[in-house]
């Protein structure tokens, strides 16, 4: 069926701009990715999927422009022992990058993969994504597929000592960077994959994450503050029997942040968590949308997501559970919050259950309000000022969303940067 | 200590008055008891006392150690020392009571140019004090009266009331919800407060509490007023006859 003619043009110009990389091994599959986005056409303003962000800027072929933001905070994750991958502007830095050898894991450059013959990398670049399309399609994720100069594959056999830390820099004001990785998480294996850093003025980043059976992936994720920067993500999990994703993404700023999570429990007994903390000011807008289908016995999922907007600020959640026919004893949860710091901020929110299995329990719910000024008045009463009260009561809405993350140290630098926006906006 | 002048308070969102002219003087040491019909004001006057939004003052004044309470925002008036524990203490999910209980006391520390409280010697003031009410080391961990029983949420106001050592100690009805021992508990952890420089104004229902809190005087309210003042056998009086005479007599 052709395209509507602006979705079209939108789509050509775009693309027009890009240059698929050589690539050896994954040309096949970029060239399947191009022709899919091609067919699908880039996401536009009509789009159903897109009624509550506009897509424009993520999409348009004009180059990208935001600024850097400095400033003097200590790193995150700066004093945590942990393996160092760097990329600068999109680009893998090997000056600034750990020395990629660590027990019980494998990591190379996609654009490696090929000549060093890594086969489970090249049977899973794209096929994920391409699962994740139906029945929702998401364009900018195959865009990704075709054209996406760098990434890592990320082999886990054991159980690594540190995690994996994902860093990007934004060092140019009209980067345009698109990364994928592909991370492979063998039978027992168990990993933690961080990531950090505003990465580029315009990022789309896929990630394609295979956990086998029993194996255990956890994620941390810290999206850059530079305040005109804007990213398009997707991570496409596919869970095995009884293996285990937990993710957990915070972001700060941003002026335009969509988070694309689609999550497939295909083995019985697995488990699949997300949670997301955002705090936004002004004219960011962030989105959350999130797919889980259940496609086994037993399986349990959890979506937490939590968001502060003062200022005008828009937040937006999309998330579907489905449970499909057979999917019995299926154990789903999902919450989504907003606390509106004023009446100008907005938060929109899609939840969606589709249940074809007789025995589950799913239950969804979402609120929206301010602060509780009971609470408000109780903490000042006591001699806390209005401030820090704030700051307390913020902290603590968002604490369901932070207490996902499993290791303490990891959560409490989350919180540190939570308490310093805090400090620094409210 | 605690003076309040010809008090009139009015509802800010409604034309409703409230407060009708209170009159009442607290002194350094004393404990004065309220007491007083359902609805008659006592609560209000606390929140009024306290800072409170929602209220409106009309009319009169109410100062503490001479100072305007009415113009401070309500965390002046705790480093003031000023002190409300609450009829209902607020629960606050995810807010830790120990934190809660520290970040109180550093900010009135600060607020009054003394140095913070470092955390081991907090901690050790904290248990003390929190054995002595018998509060344990889970409910201190856990988030601000959430879960709490109606009488541990009442010992846990004494126990901020005994970290913060405010000068004016306004309680409200804490002994509701109290069985037997907790009342003896909490009325132990007010009269180990009890010294020359401190105020308590204490409002109650019931003879009981006051059978523990020696009060030096007592003060009936009825319809936004402070209608009698007389001495601990007023309380008596209430507990024997109800307010029915009394009002008859002031009316
Ligand atoms: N925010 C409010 N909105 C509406 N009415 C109010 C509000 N606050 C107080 N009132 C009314 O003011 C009157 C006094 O209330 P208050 O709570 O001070 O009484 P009280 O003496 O403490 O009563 P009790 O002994 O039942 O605790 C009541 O009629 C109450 O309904
Ligand atoms: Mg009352």
């Amino acid at each position: 069926m052709a395209l509507p003619e602006v979705k079209q043009t939108a789509t050509e110009a775009r693309l027009a701009t890009l240059t698929m990389p050589e690539a050896g091994c994954t040309r096949a599959a970029r060239e399947d990715a191009l022709a899919r986005v091609l067919e699908m056409g880039l996401p536009g303003r009509r789009d159903e999927y897109w009624k509550y962000t506009r897509p424009d800027t993520l999409i348009s072929a004009e180059q990208p422009h935001a600024a850097l933001f400095h400033s003097d905070e200590p790193l995150l994750f700066g004093n945590l022992d942990r393996l160092k991958i760097v990329f600068i502007d999109g680009v893998f830095s090997a000056e600034d990058s750990d020395d990629l050898e660590l027990e019980g894991v494998n990591i190379d450059r996609i654009e490696d993969i090929c000549c060093k013959d890594i086969h489970w990398a090249k049977e899973l670049y794209g096929v994920l994504e391409t699962r994740g399309q139906s029945p929702v399609q998401r364009p900018l994720a195959a865009l990704n597929t075709a054209f996406a100069a760098d990434g890592v594959a990320i082999h886990v056999t054991g159980k690594p000592t540190k995690p994996i830390s994902l860093i990007y820099r934004h060092a140019s004001e009209t980067s345009d960077a698109m990364l994928h990785h592909i991370i492979r998480v063998e039978s027992g294996a168990e990993v933690t994959i961080l990531e950090n850093g505003p990465a580029a003025s315009r990022f789309n980043k896929c990630i394609e994450i295979d956990i086998a059976d029993g194996g255990t992936l956890h994620h941390v994720r810290a999206q850059g503050r530079d305040h005109e920067r804007c990213a398009a993500t997707h991570m496409f999990t596919r869970l095995g029997r009884e293996s285990v994703f937990k993710s957990f993404t915070l972001t700060v700023n941003g002026v335009l942040t969509r988070n694309e999570q689609v999550i497939e429990l295909t083995g019985d007994d697995a488990i699949a968590h997300v949670a997301g903390a955002c705090v936004g000011d002004g004219d960011f807008h962030h989105d959350d949308t999130v797919f889980v289908t259940h496609d086994a016995v037993n399986c349990e999922s959890r979506q937490v997501f939590k968001k502060v907007l003062r200022n005008g600020a828009t937040g937006v959640f999309q998330g579907k559970i489905l449970v499909k026919e057979g999917a019995q004893k299926t154990d789903g949860y999902q919450i989504s919050q907003s606390l509106l710091l004023d009446d100008d901020s907005q938060f929109l929110a899609k939840p969606e259950l589709e249940i074809y299995a007789d025995d589950v329990a799913c239950s969804h719910g979402s609120t929206s309000g301010a602060i509780d000024e009971t609470a408000l008045f109780y903490l000042r009463s006591r001699g806390v000022s209005v401030k820090d009260a704030t700051n307390m009561l913020t902290l603590a809405f968002l604490a369901e969303a932070v207490d996902e993350i499993e290791d303490e140290v990891l959560s409490e630098a989350i919180v540190n940067r939570l308490e310093g926006w805090l400090s620094r906006h409210i | 200590m605690l003076e309040i002048k010809n008090l009139h308070v009015k509802l800010e969102e409604e034309e409703k008055q409230i407060l009708k002219g209170v009159d009442l003087t607290v002194e350094a040491g004393k404990v004065h008891a309220i007491m007083g019909p359902n609805g008659s004001g006592k609560s209000t006057l606390s929140y009024v006392l306290s800072g409170r939004d929602g209220y409106e003052v009309t009319e009169g004044s109410a100062t503490l150690e001479g100072a305007d309470l009415l113009e401070m925002e309500p965390e002046e008036r705790a480093a003031a020392g000023i002190f409300l524990a609450f009829q209902y203490p607020v629960e606050i999910p995810g807010v830790g009571n120990m934190t809660f209980l520290r970040t109180a006391v550093n900010a009135q520390r600060k607020a009054r140019g003394e140095e913070e409280l470092s955390a081991a010697d907090f901690l050790k003031e904290v248990r003390a004090k929190a054995k002595s009410l018998k509060i344990d080391a889970d409910m201190l961990k856990r988030p601000v009266n959430v879960g709490f029983s109606g009488g541990e949420k009442k010992r846990n106001e004494i126990l901020q009331m005994a970290m913060l050592e405010p000068k004016m100690c306004i309680l409200d009805e804490t002994d509701s919800g109290l069985d037997v021992d907790a009342m003896k508990l909490v009325a132990e952890g007010v009269n180990a407060l009890r010294d020359e420089g401190r105020g308590f104004l204490v409002i109650t229902h019931y003879q009981r509490l006051l059978d523990h809190i020696k009060p030096d005087v007592v003060h009936i309210m009825a319809d936004g007023r402070i209608v009698k003042t007389g001495g601990p056998e007023l309380a008596l009086e209430v507990e024997n006859n109800g307010y029915a005479d009394i009002l008859a007599e002031v009316n």
